[in-house]
Order: structure tokens, then sequence, then C-alpha cells
């Protein structure tokens, strides 16, 4: 009965507490801490991290250990208590150039400066479920390689095969959008997008950029580098009068190479798709340099014709704390709206049946004369 | 590390987000019905659950503020008690269920069977504040339309309905024309509730907060639904009274009451309601003695009030 949605004070509290309790699992066995979901579960800590936008593992841990592994439950806490936090500022780009890489591959080159580096992957595990988990001894390495590791589209850049960038001259590095604080309006800048991207739900992405390869906006895209590893923030403090280091993060980039033939205005080029995520996230990152690339339609004059071409149904559906949110909203009672359409769907189907009447008479009519007309031919005959 | 590591500010939303939940009220206040962006903060709901209505509360309540909270009317929904226990843990914030007490009510899907005053501040949980949005999905597009005063979609929607049911099929989030300017959503309110939106003596305030949006109607504004001349806009109707309070031209809910398709129908307004019987069974025990104890020994009406008295506790 709907009435039982009423009365809610004393039931919400014991939904509370049988939460809490099937959360807890049998008393017998010890609680999961937070440490062990941060350090053993890192690949879900990441996205949690990425779609909630806080880079911190120990926050992400707790919220996936409160929500019970509810990813989108944990994302929202995060973002929660993200939007409570001061913002100081802006920090300096992070220079992925500089960033020693625990992975990188490029899929558009055998080999590249600095080399190729499998890191920590699933790529050619089999996927095989095993009984118990190994943790084999890994060498640490001696010493950090020195030799430096260009983008593979910086590479490219320098015989211009690609687009730069940036513009050649006159560009000042602009203080980039903030969609948390700012009023979102359509269109978007690119560094807005990229945001939204970047906080995106990684299953809607992935299916976007999914739909661009099998032809729903084709892109033709090459896996240019993708790259894993640590990087350090800076922070320019106006009283120091130069930027300072204030950690460091773990980052995934992936910079996704396009064909591009050219229009009368420019000269045949590869074009890019950018990806760049916290934490391991390699999936989403290629995602989203995959959605990126298929956005930029019209800096190329390309035809819209597909989904992930289209930025406000990309960028609008694309934040899963809101799209969960008004999904399950519909839990909520709607019995006022529902009467509503109740009472005009009465009426509706009074003066159906009413006007249906009349029409189920006429048609009686109708198939009387047929009838009558048959039996006249049969007399003719 | 010393100290707590996860820290809430005071009240939930910071003094700056408030400052920008506040300008953008006002410059809706200025522009009657235009809807205006603002940067929607996450607050602890899921969005959806009138995460628009509680940041525009977050930023108007003050501790001389009394705060009543509905939903589909009632103080009582889950979602109502939620949220009005939110700003009582965070914003110390008296709350009261009556109508004419609360100087804030924050609702989602009704407007109060009592008359608004002028003390008093509407809010309203929005979910789609864009009342063309059905017509035309693009945001780029609409906000064209409005500029433009175009709402040549909305009056051939509205013939449409006409041409093919022969009235107009929209029951709630009824389309209405603010101060003679914009096409405003009223938020999901039945179109019974759309009259008492013109010239109301209390100021409507909307938060649409997943949507990122915030509009508002000052005090005494004229809030006319769209209508034609020859089929003018029409609020739904209940032919029978409240079976609880027996109030007539009040918004009815049906209730079923077995499976043999038994229903029956009371206010959707639990204020509402629980006052009119108070006075009308304060009334009857002073003439009738017996007629109460009749009705407490029906099980149905047993069932319905119990969760109005548990309000009352």
């Amino acid at each position: 009965m709907y009435v039982a949605v009423k009365g809610g004070e004393k039931a919400i509290a014991n939904a509370h507490a049988l939460l809490a309790k099937r959360g807890r699992g049998s008393a017998d066995a010890p609680r999961i801490d937070y440490p062990q979901i941060r350090d053993q579960l890192g690949v879900l800590v990441s996205r949690v991290m990425a779609e909630g936008s806080l880079y911190d593992p120990e926050l992400a841990a707790k919220a996936l250990l409160q929500a019970q592994g509810d990813v989108l439950e944990a994302v929202t806490l995060l973002r929660s208590y993200r939007t409570t936090l001061p913002r100081f500022g802006i920090t300096v780009a992070v220079d992925t150039v500089g960033l020693p890489a625990e992975r990188r591959v490029s899929a558009t080159f055998k080999d590249i400066p600095g080399g190729q580096q499998l890191g920590a992957t699933f790529d050619y595990t089999h996927r095989l479920l095993a009984e118990d988990l190994e943790t084999p001894d890994v060498a640490t390495p001696t010493a950090p390689v020195d030799e430096p590791m260009p983008r593979v589209t910086d590479l490219l850049g320098a015989d211009a095969l690609i687009e730069r960038d940036r513009p050649d001259e006159g560009w000042t590095d602009p203080d980039p959008g903030d969609l948390t604080r700012e009023p979102t309006v359509f269109p978007m800048s690119r560094a807005e997008r990229l945001q939204a991207l970047s906080r995106g739900d990684e299953g809607f992405l992935l299916s976007l950029g999914y739909s661009t390869q099998r032809g729903f906006g084709n892109n033709h895209p090459f896996a240019g580098e993708v790259r894993v590893g640590e990087v350090e923030v800076e922070f320019f403090a106006p009283e120091i009068g130069h930027a300072v280091p204030i950690g460091r993060i773990e980052l995934t980039e992936c910079q996704m190479v396009n064909q591009f033939v050219g229009s009368a205005d420019q000269a045949p080029q590869f074009t890019r798709g950018y990806g760049l995520v916290f934490g391991r996230a390699e999936r989403k990152a290629m995602s989203m340099s995959l959605v990126d690339r298929t956005l930029r339609h019209e800096e190329f004059s390309e035809r819209v014709v597909s989904p992930a071409q289209d930025e406000e149904f990309v960028i609008a559906h694309s934040d899963n704390v809101e799209a969960a949110g008004f999904v399950e909203h519909l839990k909520l009672p709607h019995y006022v709206d529902f009467q509503a359409e109740l009472g005009l769907i009465r009426s509706l189907r009074r003066e159906f049946q009413a006007r249906h009447g009349t029409e189920a008479s006429a048609t009686s009519t109708s198939t009387s004369t047929s009838t009558s007309t048959s039996t006249r031919s049969e007399e003719n005959a | 590390m010393s100290g707590p590591r996860i820290v809430y500010n005071e009240g939930y939303l910071d003094e700056q987000t408030k400052r920008v939940v506040r300008r953008a009220l006002l410059k809706g206040v200025a522009i009657p019905g235009f809807q205006v962006p603002f940067a929607s903060r996450e607050v602890p709901m899921p969005r959806g659950w009138g995460t628009g209505g509680v940041q525009v509360t977050a930023s108007i309540i003050g501790p001389d503020d009394t705060l009543k909270v509905i939903d589909q009317g009632a103080d009582d929904t889950t979602n109502a008690v939620s949220i009005r226990a939110f700003f009582e843990k965070v914003a110390g914030a008296a709350s009261t269920t009556r109508t004419d007490e609360a100087t804030i009510i924050q609702t989602r899907h009704r407007i109060p069977e009592t008359p608004l005053t002028d003390n008093q501040i509407m809010v309203y949980q929005v979910p789609i504040p864009e009342p063309l949005r059905f017509l035309e999905p693009r945001e780029t597009e609409t906000r064209r339309l409005h500029a433009l005063e175009e709402y040549g979609l909305m009056y051939v929607k509205l013939y449409e309905d006409i041409a093919r049911y022969g009235h107009i099929a929209k029951t709630y989030d009824y389309p209405v024309l603010v101060n003679n300017r914009y096409v405003m959503a009223p938020s999901p309110i039945p179109s019974f509730d759309n009259p008492k939106m013109h010239q109301s003596p209390a100021l409507q305030l909307f938060g649409a907060g997943r949507e990122k949006r915030i509009y508002a109607i000052p005090p005494y504004t004229d809030v006319e639904s769209l209508g034609f001349d020859d089929y003018p806009f029409e609020p739904q109707r209940f032919e029978q009274p409240c079976e609880i309070c027996e109030s007539t031209e009040v918004y009815l809910d049906e209730v079923l009451i077995d499976d043999q398709g038994g229903v029956m129908f009371v206010c959707s307004d639990t204020d509402h309601c629980e006052r009119t019987l108070t006075a009308r069974e304060l009334d009857q025990s002073n003439t009738d003695q017996s007629n109460t104890d009749q009705s407490s020994t029906d099980p149905i009406t047993d069932h319905i009030t119990d969760p109005l008295t548990e309000v009352n506790a």
C-alpha cells in the first residue's frame, strides 16, 4: 500500500541500521580496513578518484568501504565532500613528458625514444580464474632511467605531421574553466569538455568511444601513446614568486592519433584526441581521447551524424552522479503526478469509449451494408 | 597527521557558494521566469532528490526561519523527512509541519492548500527546469527560443493535444507564462495547483540542482497557465471530498485499500487534512460524542491517520 511510503522517520533509521549490518557481513570475519582497499584494489580506487574528481586514495578507499563497494555511491560521497573544500587556485600544467613512466606503450611506432615499457598491465595476462593469488618478487629498479621520453605526438609534431597542441605564437596558457565552480553553458570550451570527460562515467565513455570505432562517427584512431606514472604537481604561489611542488599524483595519459585529410585551408595532417585521468585508468583515458576527438568535429568541419559527436548529448549525460541520482529518483513517491495522470487517462478513456461506441455502431452499419451488397450480387448471379 | 581528516563546513555549503546561489536568485527575481545558470554543487543527497531546492534553502535560511518540507503534499514522506532532518542537523533550523507557521516551505510536487502570505518563501525542487525540453532537447536551441520569445513550439504541442484528445493532455508541470514574458516550468506540481502561483503574496524560488538552473517568481506576479481563447486552461477538479477531513476543493490522493479495486480519496496536503480534521472533531465532540467513537473503530481510517498523528508527536 502506498501509504507505507509515509511515516518515515523511524523507517529511515531502521533501514540505515539494516544497511550497516548488511555491509558488515559475518561478525566472525575481520572488517576490511581502508588501507587494504587503497593498496589492494588500486584500480577501483583510481576510478572513484577520477569520477569523484578528487585525488585522495585514502578518502576514496574510505568512501568505497562506506558504500559497500558501490562505485557510484562512493563517487557521490567523494564529490559531496570535495565540493565543500576551498579552492586555492590552479596548478601549473603538469608535465607529462617529464613523467617517469611506469608504463608506456605506443601502437604507432615499433621503437620510440625512451623505449616501450609494459609496466603493470593486465594486457597479455591469461584471463584464467586463479584459486590463489601469487605475489612474485619484483626487483626494484636500481636507478631511474634518465633517458628522455618525448611524447610520440611531439615527435610527429616536429614534422608538422600532426596538429600542434597550441598555436605557434601569441599563445599564453589560459586559466582552465571549472565546471564545478562555474555555471555549465553549452557550447563548451575544449578545456571544459575535457574536464567533464575526465570526471565522466567510464562505462558511458567506453561505449561512446566504441561506437565511434564501429562507424557512428568515423575517426580512424591509432593509440599514439599511452603512459602511466607519477607526476609532480606544482602550484604558483604569488607570495614566493615561483612555482612550488605540492605533491605527486599518479596519472594515465592517452594521446590518440587520428586521420584527417585536410580541407581547403588546412594541409592534410593527423589530429589528436586527448585523455588524462587520475590513477591507473587506461581504458578510461583511451575512451576519453576517442570521444574528445569526435567532439572536435567543428574544428575540422566534419559532418555531425552520430551521438558521440553531439556535445550536449555526450557531456550532459556523462556524469554518473547526476545520471544515477535522476534515474534512481524514480523510486521517490510520485503519486501526486500519477493521480493527475490517472484522472486524465480515465477521462480520455471515457471519451474514447463514448466515441468508440458510436464508431462501433457505424462499423457494424457498414458491415451490414456490404453484406447486403453481397447478398444483392448473389441475387444478381 | 593530527585532527580529524574529514571536516564539513557548518551548514554544509560554504559562504562563497551561498553567495553564488544568492546572486543567481537575485537575478532570477529580477527577470521573473528566466532560468539563471548557476554552479550547482553536490549536496549529500543524490541528484534528482531535491539538490536544487536544498541549495536554495541552504542559501536563504537563517536562525529566525522556520522550515517546512513537503513531498507530494505530505510532511512525512521519506524524502521530506530526510531533507528536514538534514537541515535540522547542519543548519540547526527550526522546523514545522504547519504551513501557517513556516517562513520557508521546500516542496516537491505540491503547493499547500493553506493560502500563503507575504512572509513566506516557497522553494520548489525542480527536475527539468526547461519547459521546452521535451519539444527541443538542446539547451543551445531552447535558450535561443526563450531569448526570441519564440514559443510557437509549445502552442503547437498544446494544439496537437486538443486535435488528438479533445483537450490539453498535460496534467502536471503545466507550462505557465510568467510576467507576460517567459514560459516557465512550474515543476511537476499538478495543474490543480497552477492558479495558486498567480499573484501569490509569497516569493517563489525554483532550484534545479542536476540541471544547474535557478529561477524565480517575485510576489504578486502574473502567472498565466497557457491555453487558447476557445480552449482555455482548465485545472483538474475532484468531485468527491476528502474521506478523512471532508475538505472539498483540495487535491486528493487515491489510496488503494484492498485488492478488490477498493480506493479511498484523501487529502494530499497532510497538514491541511490534519488541521481540518482536528477542527471538525472539536466541533463534533462539542455537539455529538458518539460520532468520533464511530470513526476511530474504522480500521481503514485508523491506518491512514496513524502516520498523521505520528507527525503530531
